[in-house]
């Protein structure tokens, strides 16, 4: 792999898309701090910094588009993006598994403990420490909820999600023959099943905090529950959008049959999302 | 400069921005190096005037100099600035600046991303130590953050999770930069057993933050949601547990101390073999140590928490598991004094660090196998005696071999000699000043001085003052390294090209100082 003079790697010129990112972290932080301790204005101080980094994102994002599209990514500047794909998404797994572990660790050591020792039986006597649970304390205070069942909703969006790892597939198989109908039909069609998976799924949030008490506040359950579902949504949310930004990408002309890592970095971090929510189906959904 | 720096191609290198912008743009990996190297430097400064004000009011028991609040918000941002202020930034900055250097690559894999990886560093700094300045000052619950003291803080406390997850990103950015530069831009030829110590070291690093950062991410997720959004992760009326945190928080933290020490086992490794004029002694096992050194680390870490309460099974396993680290390292030890053996060996300034890096870090790992075992431990847990072992292994350990490598690769990197005088009495006086602190600790852990304390018994009085005394001239003592820098930046003696005798590899093939840009056309490895 001697690197002739016209195939040197990229080194892209100096850069001021990196130090705006800082700002706008430091004003989002900033504002976010104000915002959860109801100081003035913090929730508008998070929008700015919210909108400055959307703007950084589009701005850098650009400007990476435009160094493809102008064919100065050689081969090896391609095989860095795919091994630094690789790796984020593997940190994406240890994401996730912070919260697993945390679900594993209550609903099969520490839960059990609850119930276990005599102090635990004097003080909470009527306490039945199993899984689904909102605690003791929480359950002496009154709380109830009734947890989330699998055969409704999750199960069509296990359906959708499925689905729509087919769908993109199926695109990738257009790009690569050169079919751009297919290409964008494809995409279109992940997308949209995206879109309804979002959708279905901001329903049953909503179905589960006004008629099943299930809450953020429910316990370890609710906890747990709330926050490995609101996080892979949120990954399901990002990826939707980069799907977007694919297909107005692939409707401009841009990617050939040979030349799309863009595409197929999507691709790998829908599958990746894909992925964890059948563990989360299987593990949070179904085996209560 | 030199002709490899005028062979830049069309959309090149001319026309850099000067002064500020220089720097807040650059995409140069030597400049995005320098920058990790003084930001590390200036946060020693800052999180080491911390550590002297608490050795102040420990001059003496009672309470002396400040409220014991106050104490206690310096101990934990003592320790988060070292760690994630200090050490980490300064392995970062060398792995900016020597790993394109050592196998021959242009730059690192992407060059912006190394540029936000670096400033995401000064935003976390700000929201870090402009805390102190908060109502309720920063944070006072120690760098572990342990619940439920730490659900309790006021708003700071969100700063500083916040802050965790800046420093987390850019820690996961720049590894996955540096990860990638390894695996796909070595020069022609050099294959991966034959990468310099340093390089390989920095691998598996690399892969550790990738693995354990976003676990503290999540750690600190729930903390943040336990404190603003309702969740009982760590609340047993909710059905969570405060003993959960340190679960999640010590598989990140246990893999996050190989973390801080094995570029120092790198550094140490390219010191060794070039003042002993020998190439590395047993080159495949300190890979294969290296590595098993790093899966071992995911499997230890509830020796923090043998006092904490856990089945005896659980802690039978990890008391075995965390000895077993032992062998790996040890490999290592024996390894670099295997090749020092028989070699013709001279002692200038970055060797002397090194080798009072193997004597002393060995100390401290030897406190750590007295930690390892469990009923030593339940009697040990929050003593002295864990804040000497762990400053013997960061301070002798990782911040020595930090001195080491800029000692080692500052002629390179600025064209000039240091000052070998200057040098060498630094060294002695950090060597003195730091057994002089941390020493002592020992003797004050076994007697059952406990840590985090503003105030202590009359008969801990002597060993305290010693501890004092060291601190301050470990502490001044860092200021001849400061004007030592300064000096040999300004000029100084015209250092060669090869700059060390024995040195091998390819940064030495470079000029010295070495060039804006480096490697554009890779050389070729037999």
């Amino acid at each position: 792999m001697s690197l002739a003079q016209t195939d040197k790697y990229y080194l892209p010129q100096p850069s001021l898309w990196p130090i705006i990112g800082s700002v706008a972290l430091l004003t989002m932080a900033v504002g976010g701090v104000m915002a959860m301790h109801e100081i003035n204005h913090g929730l508008w101080v998070l929008l700015a910094g919210v909108a400055v980094l959307f703007f950084m994102m589009f701005g850098w994002f650009g400007e990476v588009i435009r160094d493809s599209e102008a064919g100065r990514y050689n081969k090896q500047v391609d095989s860095s993006y795919r091994w630094s794909m690789s790796w984020f998404i593997f940190s994406e797994v240890m994401f996730f598994a912070a919260f697993f572990g945390a679900l594993f660790y209550t609903r099969v050591l520490s839960v059990p403990w609850l119930g276990e020792s005599d102090t635990m039986q004097q003080l909470w006597p009527t306490f039945k420490a199993a899984w689904p649970t909102a605690g003791p304390g929480l359950t002496a205070d009154g709380l109830k909820f009734t947890p989330m069942e699998a055969w409704g909703i999750p199960a069509i969006n296990t359906l959708l999600l499925l689905s729509s790892g087919v769908t993109v597939t199926w695109a990738h198989w257009g790009l690569k023959k050169n079919n751009r109908m297919q290409l964008i039909l494809g995409l279109g069609m992940t997308v949209t099943l995206g879109v309804v998976f979002l959708c279905l799924q901001a329903y049953e949030y909503h179905h589960a905090y006004t008629q099943m008490g299930l809450t953020l506040g429910a316990g370890v359950y609710g906890a747990t529950f709330f926050m490995l579902t609101g996080f892979h949504g949120f990954h399901v949310l990002v990826g939707t959008t980069m799907l977007i930004v694919m297909l107005l990408r692939s409707i401009a002309g841009h990617f050939t049959a040979e030349h799309h890592f863009a595409f197929e970095a999507v691709s790998w971090y829908w599958h990746f999302v894909d992925v964890v929510w059948v563990l989360l189906f299987i593990l949070v959904y179904w085996l209560i | 400069m030199s002709d490899a720096a005028h062979a830049h191609d069309d959309h090149g290198h001319h026309a850099h921005p000067t002064g500020i912008m220089r720097w807040l743009t650059t995409t140069n990996h030597k400049d995005i190096g320098s920058l990790y190297l003084w930001f590390s430097l200036i946060m020693l400064f800052t999180a080491g005037s911390m550590a002297l004000l608490i050795r102040s009011e420990l001059f003496e028991p009672g309470m002396q100099l400040m409220h014991p609040d106050f104490f206690n918000q310096l101990t934990t941002m003592h320790g988060l600035i070292m760690i994630f202020g200090v050490i980490m930034p300064a392995f970062t900055g060398f792995a900016n600046w020597q790993v394109p250097l050592m196998i021959g690559a242009p730059d690192m894999a992407f060059p912006r991303m190394n540029n936000w990886s670096f400033w995401l560093l000064p935003v976390a700094g700000i929201m870090l130590l402009g805390s102190f300045w908060l109502p309720g000052g920063a944070v006072a619950g120690g760098w572990t953050m342990y619940p439920p003291l730490f659900i309790q803080g006021g708003v700071s406390y969100d700063l500083t999770i916040l802050a965790v997850h800046i420093m987390g990103l850019s820690s996961i950015m720049g590894s996955i930069n540096i990860i990638t530069t390894i695996l796909n831009m070595r020069a022609p030829g050099l294959t991966l057993m034959k990468m310099p110590m340093f390089v390989w070291t920095w691998l598996i690093t690399a892969y550790l933050l990738i693995a354990t950062m976003p676990v503290l991410a999540g750690a600190v997720t729930m903390l943040l949601t336990d404190r603003n959004f309702g969740t009982h992760f760590f609340n047993a009326a909710g059905g969570g547990d405060p003993v959960m945190f340190q679960h999640i928080f010590w598989f990140f933290g246990h893999p996050e101390v190989y973390i801080l020490i094995l570029p120092a086992f790198g550094i140490v490794s390219q010191i060794i073999p070039t003042f002993s004029r020998k190439p590395l002694f047993g080159y495949a096992s300190m890979v294969y140590a290296t590595a098993s050194i790093a899966i071992l680390s995911f499997t230890v870490w509830a020796h923090h928490m043998f006092a904490v309460g856990m089945p005896v099974a659980a802690q039978l396993f990890f008391m075995f598991s965390t000895m077993l680290i032992a062998v790996p390292t040890g490999v290592k030890v024996f390894n670099w004094v295997a090749t020092m053996w028989k070699g013709s060996l001279t002692f200038e300034t970055p060797m002397l660090f090194a080798i009072a890096f193997v004597c002393l870090f060995t100390i401290g790992g030897f406190s750590g196998l007295v930690l390892a075992m469990a009923p030593v431990d339940i009697q040990l847990q929050d003593t002295y005696y864990v804040v000497a072992h762990f400053h013997y292994v960061l301070v002798s350990g990782a911040l020595f071999s930090i001195f080491a490598g800029i000692y080692y690769w500052l002629p390179k990197w600025t064209g000039h000699m240091y000052n070998e005088t200057l040098g060498k009495t630094h060294f002695w006086l950090s060597v003195i000043g730091m057994n002089i602190v941390f020493f002592p600790m020992h003797f004050l852990g076994l007697a059952g001085m406990p840590r985090r304390i503003p105030d202590y018994a009359l008969q801990f009085t002597e060993f305290n003052q010693i501890a004092t005394v060291g601190a301050f001239i470990f502490g001044f003592s860092q200021l001849i390294f400061l004007v030592l820098v300064l000096k040999t930046i300004k000029g100084g003696a015209k250092a060669s090209d090869q700059v060390w005798e024995g040195a091998q590899g390819l940064e030495w093939t470079v000029p010295s100082p070495a060039p804006y840009h480096t490697f554009e056309t890779a050389p070729v490895v037999k």
